[in-house]
């Protein structure tokens, strides 16, 4: 293994070099031929491609759901997913909920009181709860929702602008399934009622609030192209599945279950309406009150009943785009998930890395080549980049074989494959390479820092391999998990979240999900920060140490 | 340290008293090795140091308020550290047999003793038992720490909660249990060791062996494949020791849990004295 790396680094390395004795680009051809010519190493790379590669389509390859219908034949894959609605921004949407509507011809503006927002959700504390067996107990869902909206028709997943009230996040403009703006905060009551206003104009429609009905404040105002000139407008009710996370060292779990909110409006009144229309009540995609009939109390919740000019609608689901979690309503799977495996080819690039330095110390290779290298900095640094571009290749063909292979086994198997825009694609796969090779890069250093392999190996796997362990399993509490993936060099699997979190969408934040808690990028720069410590490190050591 | 090894018993006894005393000399070979590098003695008091540590930070971290229902293993709670420590006990076997590749010493080791079956079983018994009064240290540590600790946090026998003592059987078949593990984890990763004889590999084939299956188990969805790795895996059967509560709905019982991890050890030592014999060393 040693005896061509000896006679590469020559002081006439090339015209293109700089001064002193063997450019830096001999330097790499050097280091690059040491890499080659160790078999266990290039095995080692392969090994990381095909561990990297095997858990994705592994896991997609074994994914089986199944389901019948109403006492029907059991079906299973595709044949067992309800229709799956598309927002105009072209993401897998939910958009379930109860709708009193009247058409809206042209311009208008529809005003609207609550008065009150009230829930029921499933009694996790009693047995697993069932839908519509009566085992619900009052309680509001922080996005449970209920106000008015202007919507371009009754189809799911049409464009929509609306203005609510919510369980616990206040007064919301929300459009379009992403958008979400912040109007007044705090809960509705009948002691602090909420008027909420909207005004279509063209294509333009202004979201307004108000505590009394007189003094207006503009929340939002937001263009839905392409709105046709007729267009539904009424009152909406509906909440997402009520959720509790238990955390405790010996791991969190999430339990969930159906629940449902009801609004009470007053002061309805639609201006720009036909005269003398009534309003049309109708569950919008299967989003009645949760249970599909009157209310779990024994009657009393039916969806939509009038009481003089006051109104009251019983309504579940959600308008929001779907996100990969145990609250989402499809079993859904996303590019990153299938990049799960790179997770594992990490542990033998790691290991390779923290050799290609240390290795040189126990066989005493270091004095040779630092006789015919003596600066010790392009040493480090011609080791740095042979590594980082042989892991950043293998990654990424192992990233595009495993995403290649691994979706369409998903999407066969009946999961939903909630797709990201092509530059989120291309940062997922790149990112995934370039995190693969700023790890390979921390390795060797460290391997430079400790001269021995299994101290470097052992510290390289704790440090990344472990927190994503620890978080990923909830061996430890969700909290404590978090901050091991905001700090250690573990954040930079972040690069893989390929679905965006939106505020307006209780997500729950596990890299088995898909979900981490810094941003990609912000992630990244962690991994990078800890590599370029360790670089500075291993550089001082070697010039302050004889080899 | 071959000094003692080299000087042969008399021919005149049986081959049986002969192998014994063979045995004996290897053992205190191996035992002047251990003891005179100041590494091993470190990471036996990391073992320890990081089980107890770990284990107290668990449950000074987990309560359980008055209103919810808890559904905790307590005794399961309190040995979390183990899951570290076996990671150190993974590198104080490895390393007790690659750094005699890496230094070359084992030729002088072969040379003076050149039954390899006999210096095998000698480094293997050296270090389980090193790693039984590590673990017993370490399990004793934790199981205090959570019988301390606990019932100050809302996890008292009042609300239902079994003591976390050794008073209690299932708590001290997994408290003794673990030290099993961690045992079994030793010759395992002695095991590879010989195999793969490069410490570095060796480390990371181990700490593969320990973590990766886990991480399968949470990104796979499929039924049968979860429950074949909940069976069948060195780390996740064997730490079914560890458990008190819900045995009904266990893969697999605690002590068969415990025996596939036996068994991995078993294969692992079985093709390391293979190895052993068959190559060059």
């Amino acid at each position: 293994m040693t005896t061509q790396a000896i006679s590469v680094p020559r002081p006439d390395a090339g015209p293109d070099t700089g001064p002193g004795r063997g450019g830096f680009g001999g330097l790499v051809r050097a280091e690059w031929i040491k890499f080659r010519s160790v078999r266990g190493w290039v095995i080692g790379m392969i090994l990381a491609a095909i561990l990297t590669v095997f858990l994705g389509v592994f896991a997609a390859a074994n994914a089986s759901i199944g389901c019948q219908i109403n006492g029907g034949p059991p079906k299973s894959g595709k044949a067992c997913l309800p229709y799956i609605p598309h927002g105009p921004g072209g993401e897998i949407v939910t958009d379930s909920f109860y709708f009193a509507r009247q058409p809206l011809a042209g311009n208008g503006t529809i005003t609207a009181e609550v008065t009150s927002l009230t829930g029921e959700h499933a009694n996790l504390s009693s047995g697993p709860a069932q839908v519509g067996n009566g085992n619900m107990v009052p309680g509001l869902v922080g996005w449970a929702k209920a106000g008015i909206i202007i919507k371009q028709s009754t189809h799911q997943g049409s464009a929509y602008a609306a203005m609510m009230v919510t369980g616990g996040h206040g007064v919301r403009m929300q459009y379009n399934f992403t958008g979400d703006t912040a109007g007044m905060p705090g809960a509705v009551s009948a002691a602090h009622p909420r008027w909420l206003r909207l005004t279509r104009s063209g294509d333009t429609i202004t979201g307004y609030d108000s505590a009394d009905g007189t003094h207006w404040t503009q929340v939002g105002t937001v263009q839905l192209t392409g709105l046709p000139s007729t267009v539904q407008a009424g009152m909406f009710a509906t909440s997402p599945g009520y959720t509790v996370t238990q955390n405790s060292f010996g791991g969190s779990s999430n339990n969930g279950g159906p629940a449902q909110a009801t609004g009470v409006f007053d002061h309805v009144s639609l201006a720009g309406g036909a005269p003398g229309s009534t309003w049309t009540p109708a569950a919008i995609g299967g989003g009645g009150p949760a249970g599909g009939g009157p209310g779990p109390g024994g009657g009393g919740s039916a969806p939509f009943t009038r009481n003089g000019g006051s109104y009251t609608l019983t309504g579940s689901g959600d308008i929001a785009p779907v996100t990969p979690g145990p609250d989402s309503p499809l079993p859904t799977v996303t590019i990153g998930q299938s990049l799960a495996g790179a997770f594992l080819g990490l542990i033998a690039i790691v290991v390779v890395a923290a050799m290609f330095f240390s290795t040189e110390y126990r066989r005493g290779l270091i004095r040779t080549t630092l006789a015919a290298t003596p600066r010790r900095g392009a040493v480090l640094a011609a080791k740095a980049v042979v590594i980082g571009a042989v892991a950043f290749v293998t990654g990424l063909a192992a990233a595009v074989v495993s995403i290649g292979v691994g979706v369409p086994k998903e999407e066969n198997s009946g999961q939903v494959l909630l797709t990201a825009p092509l530059p989120t694609e291309v940062r997922v796969i790149v990112g995934t390479a370039a995190m693969l090779a700023v790890a390979a890069i921390f390795a060797v250093a460290l391997g430079a820092i400790l001269r021995r392999s299994a101290a470097a190996i052992t510290i390289a796997v704790v440090t990344v391999v472990m927190p994503f362990l620890l978080a990923a399993l909830n061996v430890v509490p969700a909290g404590v998990g978090d901050w091991l993936l905001r700090l250690t060099p573990a954040a930079g699997l972040a690069i893989e979240q390929s679905i965006p979190r939106y505020a307006q969408v209780t997500t729950v934040i596990s890299p088995v999900q898909g979900y981490y808690p810094l941003s990609p990028y912000a992630g990244f720069a962690v991994l990078c920060l800890w590599a370029a410590a360790a670089l500075a490190l291993a550089l001082v050591m070697l010039r302050r140490r004889d080899a | 340290m071959s000094a003692a090894a080299a000087t042969q018993p008399a021919p005149a006894m049986a081959a049986a008293a002969a192998r014994g005393a063979s045995l004996r000399h290897a053992l205190r070979a191996e035992w002047t090795k251990l003891r005179t590098v100041p590494g091993p003695a470190w990471l036996l008091l990391g073992i320890a140091a990081l089980t107890i540590a770990v284990s107290a930070a668990a449950v000074g971290a987990t309560h359980c308020p008055q209103n919810l229902t808890c559904p905790v293993d307590t005794t399961k709670l309190s040995l979390t550290g183990i899951q570290f420590g076996q990671a150190v006990v993974a590198i104080l076997a490895v390393l007790a047999f690659c750094n005699e590749y890496s230094t070359g010493m084992i030729r002088v080791t072969l040379a003076a003793m050149p039954r390899r079956h006999t210096v095998f079983a000698a480094k293997a018994i050296l270090i389980a038992g090193l790693v039984l009064v590590a673990g017993a240290v370490a399990v004793f540590g934790s199981v205090l720490a959570g019988h301390l600790i606990l019932p100050g946090h809302g996890f008292t026998a009042a609300r239902g909660f079994q003591p976390v003592w050794l008073s209690y059987g299932p708590a001290l078949r997994a408290a003794c249990g673990s030290v099993l593990y961690l045992a079994l984890i030793a010759l395992l990763s002695l095991g590879v060791a010989v195999i793969v004889r490069d410490s570095a590999v060796a480390i990371g084939t181990v700490l593969a062996l320990l973590y990766l299956f886990p991480i399968v188990l949470a990104f796979i969805g499929n039924e049968h494949w979860q429950h074949r790795l909940e069976r069948w895996t060195p780390t996740i059967a064997g730490l079914t020791i560890q458990d008190t509560t819900g045995l009904r709905s266990l893969p697999i019982t605690p002590w068969a849990g415990l025996g596939v991890l036996a068994i991995w050890a078993g294969a692992a030592l079985l093709a390391g004295t293979l190895a052993l014999r068959l190559r060059d060393a």
